[in-house]
């Protein structure tokens, strides 16, 4: 019998990778996701060259720092969010499902190698085709608008692409929890979309406007410092508005209806990102290693 | 390999039941039950696919559910039909496997070339893996076990997927490699007897016998002879009782659809009698075998299929 070395955990990390990477890299719905970016990249260069909205452009005589960060904050800000989410979903939603449904699984997991290293493995490598994704569309995004604006590209910019890839971190963490949490791959990638594109943004809205209450739970909220880091003026933390006078019972009282906003500051919402992606991380690992291949 | 009052429930239902079973030394144990027994119930424990509820699985006296990667360090398995990533080819996967089991880079190159070697497969090396058939994707699995040069094989009805050619193939591999524990669970008597040195039989979930082959046909099979007989219409309830009724006979067993299997007296001389006896049902009986004693032992020990 030949000589067999006992292999570290972590080298086992970087073989599940590589591979998972390479299956990634030829499967269709890489070339899906680029094409899906590709697209709104194509439609947004195409709009913007012909159409020159002032959203996009500026005013004529606007300070040219304002007409950039309005740029940069209509074309980036205003995709990168959907970017991130599919991206989660395609590359995360049914990373672990899939190992059950496809039955991968049997193949993977009957080895000496702990499940927490084929987790972490497969979850790297949706990272860096994930990435790749939201790199290819800031370059694009990038291109554009160093062809409006030449040798002007804004720090917020740089730190909005920073903290989009927190996001992506953050929402893969929670697109591998559901994964493991179901044994379907269509119902796990569709529950991360749906939450992640409709389900936070309501809690958002009723947590902040309903109840006055801050969303700081909220992944969602957290992530709005990817766009909000590019607006001219940082949004105010907590923000009320007041609406003219409501009729209000029968006394017919002056009664005044409000609506308070809520934006989560830089570190609240990078400390919001992280907490998302150690917790659901966790949660997804520990449901992962729980779960049986039964037929 | 040993079972310790191995348990498996899933809800109310206890799949494998305080299974106690030793196997070690080199050879071939075939591992027979009926549907539902708990035979992958146990591989699965014995591979870390599920957690045993009670009880232990220890390979080379490590048990699986506490440290899995010391388990299974010197022990490949082939579990029901594993996918392998549909994007990726024979050789990029057994790599992959390779890298995951320890098998010296240098020796890699090798080792896959064999494996693929020995499954006829090595033409296919570098197509994908998603555009192969079952039978090409098990052919791969089975390569993939003979990689590390593993001291324990664990197979779950190796064969299942194949055609009868890559039936053959894989019994003769498994007949090759000398040197190890095969543990290996098949519906296939003849496969087992051809492979297998011992075998254990469980039904519902627990072990019934563990033994070599001739110890268990010359205990079980009893001492007279059987015969499986094959009709050309489905076998109903009042064909199993004409033909207990003959002369001779002293159990009747459906096996399948169109077969049966009569266990007879063994002092019953006039054997043709009993043949012109089946005949003589006009039942559209088509074939008689002689009934092979594993097979025999197992229809006595083993009384339902579920």
């Amino acid at each position: 019998m030949s000589t067999k070395a006992r292999v570290g955990s972590l080298s086992q990390i970087g073989t599940i990778t590589r591979y998972n990477f390479l299956n990634y890299f030829r499967a269709r719905r890489f070339y899906v996701m680029l094409g899906i970016i590709l697209l709104i990249s194509l439609l947004l260069t195409v709009l913007v060259g012909y159409y020159r909205p002032v959203s996009f452009l500026g005013i004529p005589g606007e300070p040219v720092s304002l007409a950039v960060l309005g740029f940069y904050g209509a074309g980036w800000g205003g995709f990168i969010s959907l970017v991130v989410i599919i991206s989660a979903a395609f590359f995360g939603g049914d990373a672990i499902s899939g190992e059950f449904q496809n039955r991968t699984g049997y193949f993977l997991v009957p080895n000496p190698i702990r499940r927490s290293a084929i987790y972490v493995g497969k979850w790297i490598a949706a990272l860096a085709a994930s990435t790749i994704i939201v790199l290819i569309f800031a370059a694009i995004i990038l291109a554009n608008g160093l062809y409006y604006f030449p040798g002007n590209v804004p720090w917020q910019f740089e730190q909005s692409v920073a903290f989009a890839w927190v996001y992506l971190v953050a929402a893969l963490s929670l697109t591998f929890a559901f994964s493991s949490l179901f044994k379907s791959s269509a119902i796990s990638i569709l529950m991360s979309v749906i939450l992640l594109l409709i389900v936070f943004g309501v809690i958002d809205t009723v947590s902040s406007v309903v109840v006055g209450i801050e969303p700081w739970y909220s992944i969602t909220y957290g992530a709005g410092i990817v766009t909000n880091i590019l607006s001219p003026v940082f949004p105010p933390h907590m923000q009320t508005q007041s609406f003219g006078s409501v009729l209000g019972g029968a006394n017919r009282t002056n009664a005044r209806f409000e609506v308070t906003t809520f934006n989560a500051t830089v570190p609240e919402g990078l400390e919001i990102l992280v907490i998302y992606f150690i917790v659901m991380a966790l949660l997804g690992l520990w449901l992962f290693e729980r779960k049986e291949f039964t037929s | 390999m040993e079972a310790v009052q191995l348990t498996k429930n899933f809800g109310s239902f206890a799949a494998v039941s305080g299974l106690n079973l030793k196997v070690q030394g080199t050879k071939c144990v075939g591992f027979l039950g009926p549907n539902g027994a708990g035979k992958t119930t146990t591989m699965k424990m014995f591979t870390g696919l599920i957690t045993a509820t009670g009880g232990a699985a220890l390979i080379n006296g490590v048990d699986v559910t506490k440290d899995k990667k010391a388990a299974l360090a010197s022990c490949s398995t082939l579990i029901e039909t594993p996918e392998i990533y549909s994007a990726l080819t024979p050789r990029e996967a057994l790599s992959m496997l390779c890298e995951i089991r320890g098998v010296p880079k240098a020796e890699r190159r090798k080792r896959i070339d064999e494996s693929l070697g020995l499954v006829k497969m090595t033409e296919w090396e570098d197509k994908r893996v998603g555009s192969f058939s079952k039978g090409m994707k098990q052919r791969v699995n089975v390569a993939s076990t003979l990689l590390s040069d593993p001291e324990v094989i664990i197979l779950d009805e190796p064969s299942t997927g194949l055609d009868p050619r890559g039936m053959a193939e894989v019994r003769s591999i498994v007949m090759s490699l000398k040197d190890r524990l095969i543990f290996m669970s098949s519906h296939l008597l003849a496969e087992v007897t051809e492979v297998c040195q011992e075998v254990a039989m469980i039904d519902h979930g627990k072990l019934l016998v563990y033994d070599t082959i001739e110890n268990v046909t010359a205990k079980f099979a009893g001492g007279g002879g059987a015969v499986e007989v094959g009709f050309t219409r489905a076998v109903d309830e009042g064909l199993v009782s004409r033909v207990s009724q003959l002369s001779g006979v002293q159990t009747v067993t459906r096996t399948n659809e169109r077969h049966i299997v009569v266990r007879f007296d063994p002092n019953l001389t006039a054997r043709d009698k009993l043949f012109e006896g089946i005949a003589g049902l006009k039942a559209g009986a088509v074939s008689f075998e002689q009934s092979s004693g594993l097979e025999d032992a197992y229809l006595s020990l083993i009384k339902e299929t579920l």
